[in-house]
């Protein structure tokens, strides 16, 4: 576990162990957990975020899900360890996280195949240029997008920069991978699409999954578990969980009564703000 | 019943304290539950309560190819995604050809071509028709002779060589020097802030002021021209390495961190070629500036040891009165420039550009 705490120096600490392992099945080591997190912009600037207890277990896929200006992405951003928490500790599982951000954020003078040999000559994989080369073609096979290795990401749609956005988070081979509405830019039909190559790549690698969206549907969709995230300041407010029997469509009516109940809710907290 | 009738319409929402129940009749299908908890509390194990009922398997969405199967996760349903994926892709993505090499080099020589071929034929006919002053207003044939006289004397190939020669070798130190200076400003602001504003003034100052003090500090030597050449080339090369690393996106180095760059592989991997356009365009400006302030020192530092250069053949042709041989320099000086931006620095920044796909003023 690393542990990012908030005060002076806080960056990812030494490894605590043994933190939450206890014996029997109910308890299992988190793969993430934010313990009375806060965030403030500034000395008295506002509060993004107040008192955020969460924690994630090894394999969830869960939902963070508000409105722009929720804290949202900042919760994300100091779980990533690019922001550093005003108070409170987050520890992610050894390893450590991989971040997707909405925009795809490929080198742009790299092709698919490099940006992707590139997480894995930075992420200290350990492997030869030629193992790194053989690796990268795998993983963009992973999002079927063998045949555009060697493209470069202004020659890509939007959704298959995205995808290779994917590849390159998967190359880093960390247990937890954070994504920032990665799929908030794309058309419907792409973004439909994207949902399922995610979730069946969620599947085939066990990955724990934090996915940040404020899109009702797109959370009551994907997630296992979704939080539902009130503004000013951010909190968790509610959370849904929702039973797991195979993957959803978005316009099922499971998804459809979810997302019913969640947006009320939602609402409810923006209207909150107008007094 | 087809089972790709959609499962999940069976299924039960629960929130805190009440419990719903919607079971839609006469569909035998498995349970779902959806639980609402407080904020906070984390229970992961109350999850799933699937009961297969009635033989069927979990059903999932989709087509009736999945008729039959019995594994939950039948193959051709990823190849189903797979082959949606391609279709969608090559919709999205349009496959442009680029045009065959040798129409690209005509389609961007020929205008300019055709431009320099027509004003010399306006200057012909000009020179035939008004029958000017040879003396004052020499015709292109006139220059062409000249050139051809300094050619047969050698003195156009000795100016060449020695030119080409100072202003490459003087570049290649400004290089050297302006490259390192630039990566300083960039990663250490306060030394930005103290010589930023003197270095963009120097870019102003116009090089050819330093050649009177140069003459006194180094005398009529090769140390005169190029310290002129490096006022004049350094400050435009720094700059650019500056104002390109200045325009990286702030995501790009996010990117480098998250990916789990150390400082040094952040500027070597994600920094440096992202500034590329911005130090070549540098670059380009720090060349004119050389081969501008080398053609002014040598015209006015003239004599010593001092070599024999373009510039000294231009001064030489004024203390002659010689027109057609002063015209005849221009020309050439100005056909190196346009030689040395079009082999050397277009295909460069074009290259560049491409592979950023961006479509840049010289495409």
């Amino acid at each position: 576990m690393s542990t990012i705490t908030a005060g002076a120096g806080a960056g990812r600490g030494a490894p605590q162990a043994d933190l939450e392992t206890r014996s029997g099945s109910t308890a299992r080591t988190a793969a993430i957990r934010v313990s009375g997190l806060g965030k403030r912009f500034g000395d008295g600037g506002p509060v993004v975020l107040d008192g955020i207890d969460l924690a994630v277990q090894p394999g969830e896929f869960v939902c963070l899900l508000g409105a722009s200006g929720c804290g949202k992405s900042t919760l994300l951003s100091i779980v990533a360890g690019l922001e550093t928490p005003t108070t409170g500790s987050v520890e992610v599982a050894d390893g450590g996280a991989a971040v997707m951000f909405q925009d795809a954020s490929l080198l742009p003078w790299l092709t698919a195949r490099r940006n992707v040999e590139l997480a894995l000559r930075l992420g200290g994989s350990g492997l030869t240029r030629a193992g790194r080369r053989a690796r990268a073609l795998e993983l963009l096979d992973v999002v079927n997008l063998a045949d555009a290795a060697e493209k470069r990401p202004h020659e890509l749609s939007g959704g298959m920069r995205q995808r290779v956005a994917l590849a390159r988070a998967l190359a880093q081979d960390r247990p937890v991978l954070l994504m920032d509405e990665p799929f908030a830019a794309l058309d419907a039909i792409t973004r439909d699409l994207l949902h399922e190559e995610l979730e069946r790549v969620w599947r085939e690698t066990g990955r724990t999954i934090v996915f940040v969206t404020h899109n009702v549907r797109e959370a009551a969709r994907l997630g296992q578990r979704v939080l539902l995230m009130s503004s000013r300041p951010g909190r968790i407010v509610n959370e849904w969980t929702i039973a797991d029997e195979g993957p959803r469509r978005i316009e099922s009516p499971q998804v459809g009564r979810l997302s019913i109940e969640i947006t009320e809710q939602l609402r409810r907290e923006i209207r909150r703000n107008a007094a | 019943m087809p089972h790709d009738i959609l499962p999940t319409t069976a299924g039960r929402v629960a929130s805190a304290g009440e419990r719903i129940e919607t079971q839609p009749a006469g569909r035998v299908a498995p349970e779902a539950r959806i639980e609402t908890q407080p904020a906070g509390r984390v229970a992961p194990e109350a999850r799933i309560e699937t009961q297969p009922a009635g033989g069927l398997d979990t059903p999932l969405r989709g087509s009736s190819t999945d008729e039959g199967e019995t594994s939950p996760r039948p193959k051709g349903k990823s190849d189903d995604l797979r082959a949606l994926e391609s279709g969608l892709d090559a919709l999205q993505t349009d496959a442009r050809t680029r045009r065959p090499w040798w129409r690209r080099t005509l389609a961007g020589a020929l205008p300019p071509i055709v431009l320099v071929v027509l004003l010399i034929a306006a200057w012909q006919a000009y020179t035939v028709i008004a029958a000017p002053r040879p003396d004052l207003a020499p015709g292109p044939l006139d220059v062409a002779a000249a050139l051809g006289q300094s050619w047969e004397d050698g003195r156009l190939q000795l100016a060449i060589a020695t030119s080409l020669e100072r202003g490459i070798l003087g570049f290649l130190i400004a290089i050297a020097i302006g490259t390192p200076l630039g990566l300083l400003l960039a990663e250490w602001g306060l030394l930005r802030r103290a010589l930023g504003p003197l270095l963009s003034g120097l870019q102003v100052l116009p090089s050819v002021a330093w050649v009177p003090a140069a003459i006194i500090w180094f005398g009529l030597s090769d140390a005169t021209v190029y310290f002129v050449v490096l006022m004049g080339a350094v400050p435009s090369i720094a700059n650019g390495l500056v104002a390109g690393i200045a325009q990286v996106p702030p995501q790009l180095r996010r990117v480098g961190t998250v990916l789990g760059a150390s400082r040094w592989q952040l500027a070597t991997s994600v920094v440096v070629p992202a500034a590329l356009p911005g130090y070549v365009a540098g670059l380009k400006q720090g060349w004119a500036f050389s081969w501008r302030s080398l053609m002014a020192a040598e015209i006015i530092a003239f004599g010593g040891t001092i070599g024999f250069g373009l510039g000294s053949m231009l001064q030489q042709s004024r203390d002659l009165a010689d027109l057609a041989g002063a015209l005849g320099t221009i020309l050439v000086i100005l056909t190196i420039g346009v030689i040395i931006e079009l082999l050397v620095f277009a295909p460069i920044e074009r290259g560049l550009l491409r592979r950023r796909g961006l479509t840049g003023a010289s495409a």
